[in-house]
């Protein structure tokens, strides 16, 4: 005789746990995922397994020796960090950068966002579960530029280059050629990337309308970079608030519409592109001089004072607030991550999806651990 | 259907490419004249004692404290073969916590540390941590023995 209870099969739901060791979480990031059969009821994001106290460090030691630990938060757009830093401490103690530092500065800094997005290209299609293929073709052209990094810098990752003021010495003379010389592969690059993903049907049907988020959403999560512009809210610090010489440059922002995984990757590729042609543009207007400013004080010393300065980069807003009370060391350094903002968003965009999304929208956030835990 | 037959076809195209891979530990490629691997000190081959004064400026701002100096009076001086009054007397710098960050080499007046350029800094794993704590005599031994290359003076 049959149990009434076995007609009436219960479900429950089961918790999941992903991470820290999961080989697609983008570092070491755990969630533990709540599923009812194959969708998502719940996520709970942990954090913190990389904390290393950048923020702390960075107070007990004056203002170039602590440009090292600004490399280490976000590992994957490093100049970047340093020239939120620097530029916090140039403003900090009114230091005038010479136009050449600030050129150099902006070709660095913009191929950079193009190595960034490079990674995010290939870590994607590995997300989708499908292109092993993009990773190596993503870090193929990756190499490329991180050979100039590596001839102009002297180190492949960590580069520590950007100081306040300036830089630590100027570029080599073959710099112009040797990135010219990138620029059309990594051009052919980004052509290929498009090539094998943008109109390939597997990759359509794993990214389009997953893990959506409208831009009013967006704007109230505090989202910024890309994220938030596949949302179609037009908002680049480089165009809204100017800094350094963005704007003597002719660029476009790439927007998506609907804020899905389709779109952020769209405007990721698009995004690269587009600092290519800044990229050409700084080259051909590069001047010659000085690459620290005239009258640079052998220590530096703040006076009392607070400043915020922002940049756009390749994950969104990554702001540095400083505040000193004098002295040669901050009292309060704090960074603002643009992937913690980013990734406190993942419940609202995971919940309702296939726990196989799960991994590829937490991919599309393009999380560094070491910004988000810092 | 068109965008799988576009994939196919750029993986096609790839495979015809030359590779741009090497195998690394039978070939070895050309480590840039900046190239930063490890800190090293030199050896002034003119009075044959180390540029290094002993002077802890290094030691000051290193960011990651990963530096010990040492500072001596210097015989040769008494001896009047160097115009050096005090000299290092020892010297360890501990690689396992040196972050490369050039710091070192930009406060040294005496230009005595650099970074060194070639491979030999790179290729340093070793079975015990403490082996990568290196003294004086083995901070010197690159450019004592000149298997360093001339490298920009920053
Ligand atoms: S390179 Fe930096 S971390 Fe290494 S010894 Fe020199 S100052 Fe210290
Ligand atoms: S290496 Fe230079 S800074 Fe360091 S103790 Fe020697 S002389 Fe002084």
């Amino acid at each position: 005789m049959v149990q009434e209870h076995e007609l009436e099969p219960e479900t429950v739901d089961i918790g999941v746990n992903m991470g820290p060791q999961h080989p697609s979480t983008h570092g070491v990031f755990r969630m533990v995922l709540t599923i009812d059969g194959e969708r998502v009821v719940d996520v709970e994001p942990h954090i913190g397994y990389m904390h290393r106290g950048a923020e702390k460090l960075s107070e007990s030691m004056d203002y170039r020796a602590a440009i090292g630990f600004q490399d280490r938060t976000d590992y994957l757009a490093q100049f970047m960090n340093e020239q939120a830093y620097c530029m916090a401490v140039e403003e900090l103690l009114e230091l005038e950068v010479p136009e050449r530092s600030e050129y150099i500065r902006v070709i660095l800094c913009e191929l950079n966002r193009v190595t960034s997005h490079l990674m995010f290209l290939g870590a994607f299609g590995i997300d989708l579960g499908y292109f092993g293929t993009s990773f190596t073709y993503g870090f193929r052209e990756r190499e490329r530029i991180q050979d100039i990094f590596e001839e102009v810098t002297g180190d492949r990752l960590m580069y520590a280059y950007f100081r306040p003021g300036g830089l630590a010495w100027d570029v080599p003379d073959n710099f112009v050629q040797m990135v010219r010389d990138v620029l059309p592969h990594t051009r052919q690059g980004l052509k290929d990337l498009d090539l094998l993903m943008t109109q390939n049907e597997i990759v359509a049907v794993r990214t389009k309308g997953i893990g959506a988020m409208s831009a009013e959403e967006s704007i109230n999560w505090g989202l910024s970079g890309p994220l938030l512009r596949a949302a179609g809210v037009d908002w680049d610090l480089r165009k809204d608030k100017p800094y350094s010489i963005y704007d003597r440059f002719d660029y476009d922002i790439p927007l998506g519409s609907h804020g899905d995984l389709f779109d952020r990757f769209l405007v990721r590729l698009e995004e690269a592109r587009q600092s290519l042609c800044i990229v050409e543009q700084a080259l051909d207007q590069l001047p010659d001089g000085p690459i620290m400013p005239e009258k640079m004080p052998r220590r530096l010393r703040g006076p009392e004072a607070e400043v915020y300065t922002a940049v756009e980069g390749a994950r969104g807003e990554y702001g540095v607030y400083l505040v000193s009370k004098g002295g040669d060391k901050p009292y309060r350094l704090k960074m603002r991550s643009p992937s913690f903002c980013n990734l406190s968003a993942l419940r609202d965009m995971t919940v309702g999806s296939y726990v196989a999304d799960a991994v590829a929208i937490l991919g599309s956030i393009d999380i560094v651990l070491g910004c988000v835990d810092r | 259907m068109i965008g799988i037959f576009k994939s196919m076809y750029i993986t096609f195209a790839t495979m015809l490419r030359t590779p741009v891979t090497i195998e690394y530990p039978a070939k070895h490629r050309d480590v840039p004249q900046r190239d930063r691997a490890f800190p090293i000190l030199l050896w002034d081959k003119e009075v044959d004692e180390p540029f290094c004064t002993g002077c802890h400026a290094c030691e000051r701002a290193c960011p990651v404290e990963c530096m010990t100096v040492t500072m001596k009076d210097n015989p040769l001086h008494a001896d009047e073969k160097s115009t050096r009054r005090k000299i290092v007397d020892e010297f360890w710098i501990d690689y396992g916590r040196c972050m490369r960050c050039n710091i070192c080499v930009e406060v040294c007046n005496f230009e005595a540390i650099a970074m060194n350029n070639t491979w030999a800094g790179h290729e340093l794993s070793k079975f015990d941590r403490n082996d990568l704590v290196l003294d004086l005599q083995q901070l010197l031994s690159q450019h004592k023995q000149d298997k360093i290359d001339a490298w920009v003076a920053e």
